[in-house]
């Protein structure tokens, strides 16, 4: 199992990364190992074993609908890198 | 060539809590920006969110008023995609295993009854707001980032757009009467999505379907299924092909147009939302909450038929929203006129309502004072002409009805002592009506009438007044 420059390529772009083709190439080939070692799972007889919904064997956690005291503008805006009329800004994006 | 419009919905509806469905800020609309947030609804790296336990309940309530199968087992996904409406960089959904599956909503179409599937309902986290006042860049508010929202999908059985209109009103009106949503639209907590397409009258296979997201009226609805559906035909009768994509609904021009388009087919990439545990519901609980649900229109209007003899265009009528259900009702309990309250409420009080701009929820006066008018129309203290003002004056909030009569003078006049004074010298000052009367022509009297409430400014009591002329009139004759 091994992924082609054209997936890292797809993948990389929905993740908004940019490689070259040199590091498109490191990628495939790392990847594909990565994916060839995963694989091995498929080795597995999972005839008897219910499918994984959740990683955890934990249902319904829950909290009460009760209102909590909210951060103020200022706080919640102090980590922004820039800001405007009490907004977080960001570079202009079309409707 | 005949053509027929298919259209599914997808309807977004924010859920009333008081919490946001991960964190506990506030859920309230129209707050200052970026004043409900935390670090959960921020998107801060580490956090960990907790499920709102009244989303369920809701979203529960929700797919069992529209006929829905409740999964026992459900589970939250990750909605991956980057846009600054959500700081995670994913919105937070149901994928593969969502709360409530196959429904049915039944609408009225020109008098008959049609199903309308519903494929299934989730719950998901509403996005944030995106403001374009900034010269160089957009502004970001994160209030409704986190604000529980159902996502309800429909088979594509609608056509049309009046189906579509009928099939989101029932929608709207369902969510409403079950108390789960306040479904107002001009603040945006419900919103419909359409996809629509056409087909050759008679074909089975589905024609190629373009989407326009957030209408948010049930004209902009409308509007925009029958703008598309004719571009569509008319595209096809030039030979063209339909091309799949998102347009935009202008409402203003009136005309969709295509949004520019992704290089890329969307790809959201859900995986299970490892920070979040399954929901679990036993069929023990899904029998309670069905239980626990309140009477729903169809029912409602029935028992109107039966128990207050009312028509069934009242109760159709009466029963289209909840409040004025609740109105109804609480009227009625209190003066045992039913006719006469349906009569108010589907003619006098929808056109002040429209005329300023109000709604039943603002009304500006109670089932009390409705309950007062009406009665005094039936003591007969005013003609039903004088309350039809006297209800004016309580859109202008005058005051109660009975405030109202005796501000403006305007009741009835009860001293026959009084009324009769004023008749006997009509009936003097018109002596040919007497002489008419005598030769049997009997329209005479209506015209003495006419003296009578002219001379009283419509304040004699017809009836007693017709009564006093008569007598009057003949005591005269025999003269």
């Amino acid at each position: 199992m091994s992924i082609s420059n054209e997936e890292v390529t797809y993948v990389s772009k929905l993740a908004r990364l940019r490689f070259n083709e040199e590091e498109t190439n490191k990628m495939a080939e790392e990847l594909g190992s990565v994916l060839d070692y995963v694989a091995t799972l498929n080795e597995v007889d999972t005839k008897d074993i219910q499918p994984t919904e959740h990683i955890l064997p934990v249902s319904n956690v829950f909290r009460d609908d009760v209102v909590g005291t909210p951060l103020s503008n200022d706080v919640a805006l102090s980590n922004a890198p820039d800001q405007e009329n009490g907004c977080f800004k960001v570079p202009r994006v079309l409707d | 060539m005949e053509y027929e419009v298919v259209v599914g919905m997808e309807i977004h509806a924010e859920l009333l809590t008081k919490t946001k469905i991960f964190c506990s800020c506030p859920t309230k609309f129209g707050d200052p920006e970026n004043t409900h947030t935390c670090p959960i609804c921020l998107g801060m790296p580490g956090v960990l969110p907790v499920l709102n336990k009244s989303v369920v309940k809701y979203a529960v309530r929700a797919g069992l008023a529209l006929n829905c199968k409740i999964a026992n087992f459900s589970k939250m996904d990750r909605k991956n995609y980057f846009y600054p409406d959500l700081p995670k960089a994913y919105q937070t959904s149901q994928y593969d295993r969502p709360l409530c599956l196959g429904g049915t909503v039944n609408i009225n179409v020109n008098g008959k009854t049609k199903p309308i599937g519903i494929t299934r309902i989730h719950i998901e986290e509403d996005a944030g707001k995106l403001l374009h006042e900034s010269s160089d860049g957009t502004l970001v508010d994160v209030n409704r980032c986190g604000v529980p929202l159902i996502e309800i999908v429909s088979e594509p059985d609608i056509r049309g757009p009046e189906e579509a209109r009928i099939f989101a009103e029932k929608v709207r009106n369902t969510l409403e009467y079950t108390g789960v949503s306040d479904c107002k639209m001009e603040e945006g907590s419900i919103r419909f999505d359409v996809n629509v397409s056409v087909r050759e009258k008679g074909s089975k296979e589905l024609g190629t379907r373009t989407e326009m997201k957030n209408l948010n009226s049930f004209r902009a609805l409308e509007r925009a299924i029958k703008y598309e559906s004719k571009r569509q035909i008319i595209e096809l009768k030039k030979g063209h092909s339909i091309v799949q994509e998102t347009r935009k609904w202008d409402d203003v021009k009136g005309i969709s147009s295509a949004m520019r388009s992704k290089e890329d087919a969307q790809d959201y990439r859900y995986f299970p939302e490892p920070d979040l545990v399954p929901i679990v519901i036993s069929d023990d609980e899904i029998k309670k909450a069905k239980d626990q649900l309140p009477e729903m229109p169809e029912a409602k209007k029935e028992r109107y038929m039966a128990e207050y003899n009312l028509p069934e265009y009242d109760a159709n009528l009466i029963t289209s929203t909840k409040e004025t259900a609740r109105f109804f009702e609480s009227t009625v309990n209190l003066c045992n006129h039913p006719k006469q309250v349906a009569n108010w409420l589907m003619v006098d009080i929808p056109a002040h309502l429209k005329e300023k701009d109000l709604t039943m929820d603002t009304i500006p006066f109670s089932p009390e004072d409705l309950a007062e008018l009406i009665n005094l129309i039936q003591d007969g203290t005013i003609s039903g002409k004088i309350a039809k003002s006297v209800m004016e004056k309580m859109f202008d909030e005058e005051g109660s009805p009975k405030e109202i009569v005796e501000k403006h003078n305007w009741a009835q006049m009860q001293d026959t002592g009084e009324l009769k004074s004023i008749i006997e010298k009509i009936v003097q000052d018109n002596p040919k009506s007497v002489s008419d009367i005598a030769a049997g022509n009997k329209k005479a009297y209506g015209f003495l009438t006419g003296q009578v409430m002219k001379a009283t400014k419509g304040k004699a009591n017809p009836q007693l007044a017709n009564k006093i002329i008569r007598e009057v009139v003949s005591k005269k004759i025999d003269e």
